[in-house]
């Protein structure tokens, strides 16, 4: 049976439980708090909960402020907004500073469906991965979630964290093994290294199956700390099976298949495939939306055997 | 006892500075810097809680420089109340400096880095906000400039302040009346700047910017203040000290060439 939560939902939880043991910790939000869930740590301890309305600069140099007179302020807001509406106010007053704000985006990716483009983030990942000092976390699931957030919280720079609206598959137990910097190996293989992060990694799963079942044999990375990236295991893997495919909601610059990319080309050039999307798209329910744009098992499966076909 | 001619004469020297580093630099804001001048000596010589050898002490009173370009008034004043040397000059704006172009964190003294218009009040109230949740009696000193009014941050921070009542924030609003390319007025109207501040639910005042005893006197009013942020609407001028930089949009982000610096020197001995 599998298992699903939503990692907003794990976050939201987690907030209280951290809000309870550190008295520093200050959760900033922008009216979406029912969403992101940063509520439940509004309801628990209000006198360290900011809701600045529809007013993201304002949320995120507040948060620098906060951070400067040694908060630890954890911002959150949708992804589109976070990342993109404040990006100025990130990039001058929070990294630059390399301030201790932790930015965590509930839905970010794809996934937000219905809600059409203006609320599907697909350049987040690009965004805060072209910040010199930025950690940027990408937890595959709820425990992974906890423990990233953890992670965050203990880290002294800026860190942004990207969490997705629908329940995903619980892969983790809790209380992880998640390790910050650190990429994850699934599933052991040696024909092609399957990589991914966040929901996508059920697809990419499910992909590695069908592989199987056809006698290919696939190497399953979980890419749940993106920069600063874990090359060694990444390069060790790839000089195993000398194939990569990067699979994740995001546009195809910028993000996961262009920092596996550029690890690559640096260490250990391989030829590789890249799932992700390469336009705008539309308004639609979630499972289509993903199948319409390539972001399947199917669409995983076509670009393993694609990359191995390309070995030399 | 305040010593007035102390803090005039500290303002003077403050003065020369700001004319010496930008022209040696041959780049930076004057302009700007010079019509801040006597509010940030009376912030920095007369009103602020601060220890020049502890800078990052937690129970130290903050003073955030929103219009980052003002950086060399900002470095005079640090440096001549003894939070670095003043043989630091030199280095403005050159490398392995301390002193970069706008105000960055890494100068001892300095409590943000600016440089995008329009963050600092919001990062003040962050603060102020901080100091709040620790009962810690420190205030906020915050200062913008008339031009980065334009900037919309700036009102969603007005408005967010007023309803944390952030009354340990003071803001002051360098009403030089001159931004980048030309005079406010005709770029952007501000007006009416007082009642707009006070539609955000702000206490406000307003003051001449160079009169050293009056804006000790409205700072002190200013504090008395029990549940609003309160702004402080300095009427300055841009430039001030130097006839030919005085009320000259040119003078924004253009620095004194050899023979301009001598009878700018001149002037304010």
């Amino acid at each position: 049976m599998t298992n699903m939560e939503s990692t907003r939902e794990a976050f939201g939880k987690a907030l209280v439980e951290l809000g309870r043991e550190n008295k520093d910790i200050v959760v900033l939000g922008g009216d979406l708090n029912k969403s992101t869930m940063a509520i439940m740590f509004g309801n628990e301890f209000p006198e360290r909960f900011f809701d600045v309305g529809a007013a993201e600069q304002n949320m995120l140099s507040m948060a620098a402020g906060f951070a400067a007179a040694g908060k630890i302020p954890i911002c959150t807001t949708f992804a589109v907004f976070g990342t993109g509406r404040a990006f100025d106010q990130i990039r001058v007053g929070i990294a630059q500073s390399k301030l201790n704000v932790n930015l965590v985006c509930t839905h970010a990716g794809l996934l937000t469906a219905e809600d059409g483009i203006s609320a599907q983030s697909l350049e987040d990942l690009a965004l805060m991965c072209s910040l010199p000092p930025m950690t940027v976390l990408t937890p595959s699931d709820g425990p992974e979630t906890v423990s990233a957030l953890k992670a965050a919280i203990a880290t002294p720079g800026p860190v942004y964290m990207r969490l997705y609206r629908p329940a995903t598959l619980v892969m983790h137990e809790s209380g992880s093994h998640f390790k910050l910097g650190t990429i994850e190996i699934l599933q052991n293989g040696s024909d092609v290294t399957l990589i991914g992060c966040g929901p996508l990694l059920e697809s990419v799963l499910n992909a590695a199956e069908i592989l199987k079942e056809q006698g290919i044999s696939a190497e399953v990375l979980n890419v749940s700390t993106l920069k600063p990236l874990d090359e060694a295991t990444l390069v060790k893997s790839i000089t195993k099976t000398n194939a990569v495919v990067t699979a994740e909601e995001h546009y195809i610059h910028g993000g996961l298949g262009s920092m596996v990319a550029s690890s690559l080309a640096r260490n250990y050039p391989a030829p590789q495939e890249f799932i992700a999307m390469h336009q705008y798209a539309e308004s639609g329910p979630a499972k289509p939306l993903l199948e319409k744009y390539g972001l399947s098992s199917n669409g995983i499966v076509e670009a393993a055997k694609k990359v191995i076909s390309r070995k030399k | 006892m305040v010593n007035i001619d102390q803090l005039i004469g500290t303002a003077k020297q403050i003065r020369r500075d700001i004319v010496t580093m930008t022209s040696a630099a041959q780049s930076g804001h004057p302009g700007g810097s010079l019509s801040a001048a006597d509010i940030l000596v009376v912030l920095y010589f007369e009103i602020m809680n601060i220890d020049p050898s502890q800078p990052l002490l937690t129970s130290r009173d903050r003073f955030i420089l929103s219009k980052g370009h003002a950086s060399p008034v900002m470095y005079a004043t640090l440096a001549r109340r003894g939070f670095f040397s003043p043989d630091e000059f030199k280095d403005f704006r050159q490398l392995n400096s301390r002193l970069q172009g706008h105000v960055h964190i890494i100068t001892p003294g300095v409590d943000m880095s600016a440089g995008s218009l329009g963050q600092g009040l919001s990062f003040a109230l962050g603060t102020a906000l901080a100091g709040k949740l620790d009962t810690s009696p420190y205030r906020v000193y915050a200062m913008v400039g008339d031009g980065e009014c334009d900037e919309g941050q700036i009102w969603e921070a007005a408005m967010a302040a007023s309803f944390y009542n952030a009354n340990n924030l003071t803001l002051f609003v360098d009403r030089n009346r001159i931004q980048n390319d030309r005079f406010t007025d005709q770029v952007m109207d501000l007006e009416p700047l007082a009642d707009k501040w006070k539609a955000f639910g702000w206490k406000v005042f307003e003051t001449d910017g160079h009169d050293i005893n009056s804006i000790i006197n409205t700072v002190k009013e200013a504090q008395k203040e029990e549940k609003q942020p309160q702004v402080i609407i300095a009427h300055t001028i841009k430039g001030k000290g130097v006839s030919f930089m005085e009320n000259n949009p040119d003078f924004h982000g253009k620095a004194a060439n050899k023979e301009q610096l001598v009878e700018a020197l001149k002037e304010l001995e």
